[in-house]
């Protein structure tokens, strides 16, 4: 199959991923990987970043699946169910606003700039080698921070269900799939489905 | 004449997370993603040859005989 410039997109991830460990500053691109599915799913109805651009999932099907760093088990049932699917969301959601609020008594000065990634929302990693200060006030660099770790931390996981299940298994429970696929539903709730050919 | 067992991908939709998994790997473009929802199989096109039910990370895409 023809390869497309899409499908060279897991570098830019990788490079975000590997900035990071340099000058944390550059967390704040993540913002793209967050605001471009939601503008595709609310313009134009579709999970087309899910489906061409995801530069991550490419990262787990390329180690999984070229490079054979999975077991290709299937995923267990509990966690593609909806229940275990949306509470990841809400879950990813709280603790996504915990870190805004955080970010937001830097801000405000009630709060001291934290120099640490949060690996798994508990492990809290010294970073402060890939902090060289900032032109703006510390809030910006605890945003980026606090963002890093939530990207990280979502690679981590998605590394972890790779290895254990199939090599796109992150896809399964990851928030911003199921938050697009959400807005799809919501935006395509009268489009008719028997009209066109069914699976 | 021996009449040939048709084999086709058939998905589960309730289930399925819409990730295009399977529609990067179908060699006939026989399945895609329905408006963002579900993967939808064009019956027409699918020859049954399993490499999406393999693919796909959820494992919602059988492959079931089709009874003529």
């Amino acid at each position: 199959m023809k390869k497309r410039w899409y499908d060279y997109l897991w570098i830019v991830e990788l490079t975000y991923l590997v900035l990071g460990f340099f000058n944390i500053l550059f967390a704040w691109m993540g913002l793209l990987f967050f605001f471009i599915p939601l503008i595709i799913a609310a313009a134009r109805g579709t999970k087309g970043y899910c489906n061409r651009y995801c530069g991550r999932g490419q990262i787990f099907g390329l180690l999984g699946g070229r490079f054979g760093l999975s077991r290709k088990k299937d995923i267990p049932r509990w966690m593609k169910s909806k229940w275990f699917r949306y509470g990841f969301l809400i879950f990813f959601f709280i603790m996504f606003f915990q870190m805004l609020w955080n970010t937001y008594l830097v801000f405000a000065g009630a709060q001291d700039l934290r120099q640490v990634v949060t690996l798994l929302w508990t492990f809290k990693l010294p970073w402060n080698w890939a902090y060289h200060g900032t032109l703006f006030h510390p809030g910006v660099a605890q945003f980026a921070f606090g963002f890093y770790s939530v990207m990280l931390t979502s690679t981590v996981l998605g590394l972890i269900t790779m290895v254990l299940f199939k090599p796109r298994s992150w896809c399964v429970y990851c928030p911003m799939g199921t938050m697009t696929q959400l807005i799809c539903r919501a935006k395509n709730r009268k489009g008719d489905l028997a009209t066109e050919q069914k699976g | 004449m021996e009449t040939r067992i048709k084999r086709r991908a058939v998905v589960d939709g309730s289930a399925c997370v819409a990730c295009g998994c399977c529609a990067k790997v179908c060699p006939l473009s026989a399945i895609q993603i329905w408006r963002g929802v579900r993967a939808v199989v064009n019956a027409d096109k699918c020859v049954g040859c399993g490499k999406c039910a393999k693919e796909c990370p959820a494992s919602v895409i059988e492959i079931q005989e089709v009874r003529p």
